[in-house]
């Protein structure tokens, strides 16, 4: 355990990637196998089920520290890191831990899975028992395994490049090899790694291609014949996959998302078997007679996702389905050698057979020149997409963002100026600094929040309005400060709907400050008949 | 009428006409330690302990200072003021304040481990302590200084085995002059920044035996600084002065490194949760030391400490003041 703390602690705090990737690579040159698979498995996504819930495992720390619930918080909301928190406040142990004997990561992990279904007590006994062996740095560890969320400064591309260079294999490969259905606490390192297991596992989705934001004139990109534009969709990015006459859907984020679409059971009848399709996951009204589709705001598909159990209503409300954007398997083969015209083609072929309407192709946009295309580009809200994609019509399907090939063009933010009314101290690395905010717009003499905000602003600027708000907070609401409503920032998004959850009675997607009106005074805010009036110009309320 | 009062000049007793640590200028300031945010210029006259007045004629410049020894007492108005140990920085002091047979203590800033330095805090019978409290939360439990110094050595036998320069962020007044000894054990050439210069340059004066040091020159050849250790203060840190120091790595001394995040913010290398001032332990214990009836916690998580104390039974209050407060970022002395 102990080597895997130094490794968290050496990510955590390196400000280098090259110091990260260094630290990976001498962790699995050195560390036992079973520990290796474990450290992928982590930074994959793939950790044991949580056997605890946090309010109770906080509560097992108060119980032996002997201090008050209040106290905890404020100790959590300063610190931004439950684990942590923990961590600091249990006390070290009597015996140094390097006299004690040391369990191994695996060994953990395994007990949590060996653990999962026996009884608090059985738990609490464990997880008390081992804050004791350990030192601080180790206990921080321990408490992320259980709590989860191991975000610590490493990208799942950045430990497949530790990987493939460790093994001497090519990164995309690996991105391979450890994507898809595979269980830790069974997989050996060599298995996972070696060739003859992605052929067996036939759930495996290919790594996504992705692409960069358009940065600089369309005109560097040479002539337009040579590229392919379509909208941008703005759904959840997927990999439907039929082989072996079985059918996943996978997302961007490896989740496996087979049972969340009922919808989806259909295709696997539909399609041929031997086929990946890169695609969409994205709420669309029932089609008009047209047969077009109509995409429903990002919000309706966010009330399937995260449920269990869907309910008829849900079904109906936020019925889902796919838009394949390219073929990466045909015919059971790997085609993403292939170039995009050919891909296209064959993707048109597979979909021209199937009659299913909620699986729909990409429509390609027809245009002649960059300029014609940047005047299509201002219709994209009315599409009820979010911008462009523009796709080299030669290129081969690669694996992570890579530029050169594929581009997104979005479409500029909505945006509207509002005042900050609430503050909470945030998270990670702006811990005991507040960096989450509330905003509301003017409503007559009243103000309305409608939103939360947590990025945009430069290290310097949170320096500034953290200064602020210790300064002019007004109450103390638990974690939440209320605050003198005097900064004004400009806030964008990319979509607007309606919301009950809201006092406004508008949800935005991807909301930021894109700007600190410094410049301006909290009279001259927006109003809630602004935000009103874009929730009817740009998106039909969510029915 | 309260012996000291909170005024918006800082804390005031009106009987014996003078202000500790006052952030505006006054008649009479009686001053805690040489920090920026204790010490401010501007005021008639200061009375501080005899090791603070040079630290105080370099920061002030020229003003009317008086200076005394530990527990010697001046009157002013039949208010006796006396001086007793902080233990945060060389000179920092605790105002003992006594009328009519009532006893205030302002503690400034303080640390209750011996850093062998700063002087080893002394607690002081009173009956309303006056206490900071900014790491007043139980998070902040600091190791040992030998342990934090046994890190700070280990991080920069492996810089220089590495090849790189150990740049260490601490605080030109305190921090300096605290990892310099261990550091100088290290036979590694130790180079300070100019505004760590002048101040060991004060103390050197004022007949402080301290490690020899190199002055960061602008044409110090790079040759030189590889491997070796640079001092500097936290407003030197990420600027293009550092850039000659190159290939380095940068490691803060800070309480506030205690926490992950913070460290990160600050996108160091190495933290060092090497802080001046009394951790929660420290807090609580030195509260308890005073035997006071009533506490006011400033400067810090005063909400938080105060709000514990009074559960443990200590009537306590908290008090805004304009010392370095939550804003730890310019807090550099932490």
């Amino acid at each position: 355990m102990k080597q895997f703390a130094t490794l968290v602690n050496i990510l955590g705090t390196s400000t280098k990637t090259n110091d990260k990737l260094q630290a990976l690579q001498n962790y699995f040159a050195v560390a036992a196998d079973k520990d290796k698979i474990w450290v992928i498995a982590i930074f994959s996504g793939r950790r044991p089920k949580r056997i605890i819930n946090s309010t109770i495992l906080q509560s097992w720390c108060i119980e032996i520290v002997g201090i008050t619930q209040w106290l905890f918080d404020e100790c959590y909301h300063t610190v931004g890191d439950l684990a942590e928190t923990i961590s600091l406040l249990l006390p070290e142990p009597e015996t140094p831990t390097s006299i004690t004997p040391e369990h191994t990561l695996s060994y953990y992990l395994e007990t949590f899975i060996r653990i999962e279904k026996e009884g608090e007590a059985v738990k609490k006994q464990f997880i008390t028992e081992s804050w004791q062996q350990m030192d601080r740095n180790e206990k921080f560890v321990f408490n992320k395994l259980i709590t989860g969320g191991f975000r610590i400064g490493v990208s799942q591309t950045m430990m497949v490049n530790a990987l493939a260079k460790t093994v001497h294999a090519s990164s995309s490969v690996i991105a391979h090899r450890i994507s898809g259905n595979w269980d830790p606490a069974t997989a050996s390192f060599e298995d996972l790694l070696s060739e003859s297991i992605a052929a067996t596992d036939f759930s495996k989705p290919y790594p996504f291609y992705l692409a960069y934001a358009v940065d600089e004139d369309l005109e560097k990109l040479g002539a337009e014949n040579e590229w392919q534009a379509e909208w941008k969709w703005d759904g959840i990015r997927g990999q439907l996959i039929k082989r072996n006459n079985d059918f996943f859907v996978w997302s961007r984020g490896e989740e496996l998302m087979t049972e969340k679409f009922p919808e989806y059971n259909n295709f696997k009848d539909q399609l041929p078997e031997g086929t990946v399709i890169d695609g969409e996951i994205i709420s669309l009204a029932a089609p008009a007679e047209e047969a077009m589709f109509k995409p429903l705001p990002f919000a309706a598909l966010q009330t399937r996702i995260g449920r269990k159990n869907i309910t008829k209503k849900q079904l109906t409300e936020a019925p889902v389905g796919f838009i394949a954007y390219d073929l990466l398997e045909f015919n059971g083969e790997d085609i993403r050698y292939k170039s995009m015209a050919e891909r296209r083609q064959l993707l048109e072929q597979v979909i021209a057979q199937t009659d299913y309407p909620s699986l729909h192709i990409s429509p390609i946009i027809a245009f002649d020149t960059w300029e014609a295309l940047g005047v299509i580009r201002t219709r994209s809200r009315d599409m009820g997409s979010e911008g462009i994609m523009i796709k080299r019509k030669n290129s081969p399907y690669q694996s992570g963002r890579k530029r050169g090939d594929w581009w997104k063009w979005k479409i500029d933010p909505l945006t509207i100026d509002a005042v900050m009314i609430y503050a909470q101290k945030g998270h990670g690395r702006r811990s005991n600094l507040y960096t989450d905010y509330t905003f509301a717009v003017k409503d007559g003499d009243k103000l309305v929040s409608f939103t939360k905000a947590y990025s945009g602003l430069t290290d310097k600027e949170f320096a500034q309005v953290d200064a602020f708000v210790k300064r002019n907070s007004i109450e103390k609401f638990g974690p939440v400060r209320t605050v003198k409503p005097e900064l004004v920032f400009e806030i964008a998004f990319e979509g607007i709907a309606a919301s009950n959850r809201h006092k406004s009675g508008v949800a935005l997607r991807f909301p930021r400050m894109s700007r600190w009106r410094q410049d301006k005074k909290a009279d001259e805010i927006n109003t809630l008949d602004d935000l009103k009036e874009l929730l009817k110009n740009y998106n039909a309320p969510i029915p | 009428m309260p012996l000291i009062e909170f005024s918006d000049n800082g804390l005031y007793c009106r009987q014996g006409n003078f202000y500790i640590d006052p952030w505006k200028p006054v008649d009479k300031a009686i001053i805690t330690h040489a920090h920026s945010d204790h010490a401010r210029s501007g005021s008639k006259y200061y009375l501080c302990h005899h090791l603070t007045k040079p630290l105080l004629q370099l920061r002030l410049g020229d003003h009317v200072y008086e200076s005394v020894d530990w527990n010697q007492p001046v009157f002013m108005n039949g208010v006796k003021v006396s001086l007793y140990p902080a233990g945060h920085i060389i000179g920092s002091a605790q105002i003992r304040v006594e009328y009519n047979g009532e006893v205030w203590v302002a503690s400034g800033d303080y640390k209750t481990e011996d850093d062998g330095i700063s002087g080893a805090f002394e607690p002081v019978q009173c009956n309303t302590f006056i206490t900071e409290s900014t790491f007043g939360l139980p998070i902040y439990k600091w190791k040992k200084q030998a342990a934090i110094f046994e890190d700070i050595k280990n991080w920069v036998a492996q810089n220089k085995e590495n090849k790189k320069t150990s740049v260490l962020i601490a605080y030109s007044l305190g921090k300096a002059q605290r990892v310099l000894k261990p550091l100088s054990e290290m036979s590694i050439p130790v180079y300070v920044h100019g505004a760590v210069w002048n101040v060991h340059q004060a103390l050197v004066n004022s007949g402080w035996d301290l490690p020899v040091v190199r002055r960061v020159q602008p044409d110090s050849p790079k040759e030189d600084l590889v491997g070796n250790i640079v001092i500097a203060p936290p407003s030197a840190d990420g600027t293009p002065w550092m850039k000659k120091f190159y290939p380095y790595s940068v490691g803060v001394c800070s309480g506030w490194m205690q926490v992950r995040g913070n460290a990160r913010r600050r996108n160091t290398d190495a933290g060092f949760a090497l802080s001046d001032h009394a951790d929660w332990d420290g807090l609580l214990q030195a509260v308890k030391a005073t035997g006071a009836q009533k506490v006011y916690a400033t400067h810090g998580f005063q909400s938080a400490f105060s709000r514990y104390l009074t559960e443990q039974g200590i009537e306590a209050g908290e008090v805004k003041t304009e010392y370095g407060g939550e804003e730890e970022d310019n807090k550099n002395e932490a």
